[in-house]
C-alpha cells in the first residue's frame, strides 16, 4: 500500500483536500478536480516516482486507483 | 529594470520585429532567450547588443514548426537561467499569393511557422510554466490579417486569425492559473518582412492608415514590454496596433 499512501498524501498536498476522504474509487470529480488540476498532479507523481506518463496515459486517469494501479504497473 | 530576475523566449528573435522585442525586454531586465532558425550572425549580433547594455541573453537554434525542437529550446532555457516567465510567440514568415496562384507548400509553410509553431511552444512551456506555480505572460504576435483578411494572404491570414482563437482558447484554459495570453495584431510594420512589398502595395496600405505612417518595430515591442510587465488582468485581448490601418 505504499504507494497509495504516497499518491495520497500528493493529492492531498496538490489539490488541497484531506487525506480522509480519498480512497481508491475516489473520483477527481469527486474531489472537485478539473482536467488541470489533473495535469498538474500528474507532474507532481512524475517528479515524485521519477516516470514519465504519457498524455494517452493521463486521459484514461479518472481515480485515485487509476493512477495508483499504473504506478504500480511501471515501477514494479 | 522592471523585468529583473524574469526569463523571456523570444521565437523568430533575430530580426525584424522580433529583435526589438529581445532588446526591449532585455533593457527592461529579463534575460532572454533569442531564437532563431537560419540566421545565425543576425541572432549573434543581437545577443552582442544584448551583452553591450549589460544584458543576458541566450542563443537558441530551433525550427520552430518541430515540436522537438521547441522542447529542445525550453530545456536550454531552464537549464540556463532556471526558470520560464514569459513567452512571445513571434516567429513567422509570408509567401503571399493570390489563391489561384498558390502552391500547396506556401500554405504548408505559413501555417506551419506562423499557427504551428506556436502550438509547439506553448505546449512545450506549459508543463515547466504550471510548475513553477508562479503565474506567467504568453504573447502571441498576430497580425492585422488574421482580423481583417488581406487580398494575397489567404495562407498568412487563416494563420494569423488561427492564432488569435488559440490565444483566446489558451487564455481561458489557463487564467485560473494566473498564466495570461495575448495577442498583438501589429499592421504594417517597416521591417525585412515588408520591405519587399511592391510600392504600389505599400502606397494603397499607407492611404489607409489613419496616422499616415507605417509603424516602427519598437511600437510593437513597447506593447509587449506593457503586457510582459504588468497588465495581470488582460487575458484573452487581441491589442491592435496598426495606426488605424483596420479602421
Amino acid at each position: 500500500m505504499e504507494v497509495f499512501e504516497k499518491v495520497k498524501s500528493l493529492i492531498s498536498e496538490q489539490l488541497d483536500v484531506d487525506e480522509e476522504q480519498l480512497d481508491m474509487d475516489t473520483t477527481f470529480e469527486d474531489i472537485d478536480a478539473d482536467s488541470l488540476d489533473v495535469v498538474e498532479l500528474v507532474m507532481a507523481l512524475e517528479e515524485e516516482f521519477n516516470l514519465e506518463i504519457s498524455d494517452e496515459e493521463v486521459e484514461k486517469i479518472k481515480t485515485v486507483g487509476d493512477i495508483v494501479s499504473y504506478i504500480e504497473n511501471q515501477i514494479s | 529594470m522592471t523585468l529583473q530576475g524574469k526569463v523571456a523566449i523570444v521565437t523568430g528573435g533575430s530580426r525584424g520585429i522580433g529583435k526589438e522585442i529581445v532588446l526591449t525586454l532585455a533593457q527592461a531586465g529579463a534575460a532572454v532567450v533569442i531564437n532563431y532558425n537560419r540566421e545565425t550572425a543576425a541572432a549573434a549580433e543581437v545577443l552582442k547588443k544584448i551583452e553591450e547594455i549589460g544584458g543576458r541573453g541566450l542563443l537558441v537554434q530551433a525550427d520552430v514548426t518541430v515540436y522537438a525542437e521547441c522542447e529542445k529550446m525550453v530545456k536550454a532555457a531552464l537549464d540556463h537561467f532556471g526558470r520560464i516567465d514569459i513567452l512571445v510567440n513571434n516567429a513567422g514568415v509570408r509567401r503571399d499569393n493570390l489563391l489561384a496562384l498558390m502552391r500547396e507548400e506556401d500554405w504548408d509553410l505559413v501555417i506551419d511557422t506562423n499557427l504551428k509553431g506556436m502550438f509547439n511552444c506553448c505546449k512545450a512551456i506549459l508543463k515547466p510554466l504550471l510548475k513553477q506555480k508562479s503565474g506567467g505572460r504568453i504573447i502571441n504576435i498576430s497580425s492585422i490579417a488574421g482580423l481583417t483578411g488581406n487580398s494575397g494572404q489567404a495562407n498568412y491570414a487563416a494563420a494569423k486569425g488561427g492564432v488569435i482563437a488559440f490565444t483566446k482558447s489558451l487564455a481561458k484554459e489557463l487564467g485560473k492559473r494566473a498564466i495570461t495570453v495575448n495577442a498583438i495584431a501589429p499592421g504594417f510594420i517597416e521591417t525585412e518582412m515588408t520591405e519587399t512589398l511592391p510600392d504600389a502595395v505599400k502606397e494603397r496600405v499607407l492611404s489607409h492608415i489613419s496616422l499616415e505612417r507605417y509603424g516602427k518595430p519598437e511600437e510593437i515591442a513597447e506593447v509587449v514590454l506593457f503586457l510582459a510587465q504588468g497588465a495581470a488582468y488582460i487575458t484573452g485581448a487581441v491589442i491592435s496596433v496598426d495606426g488605424g490601418l483596420a479602421l
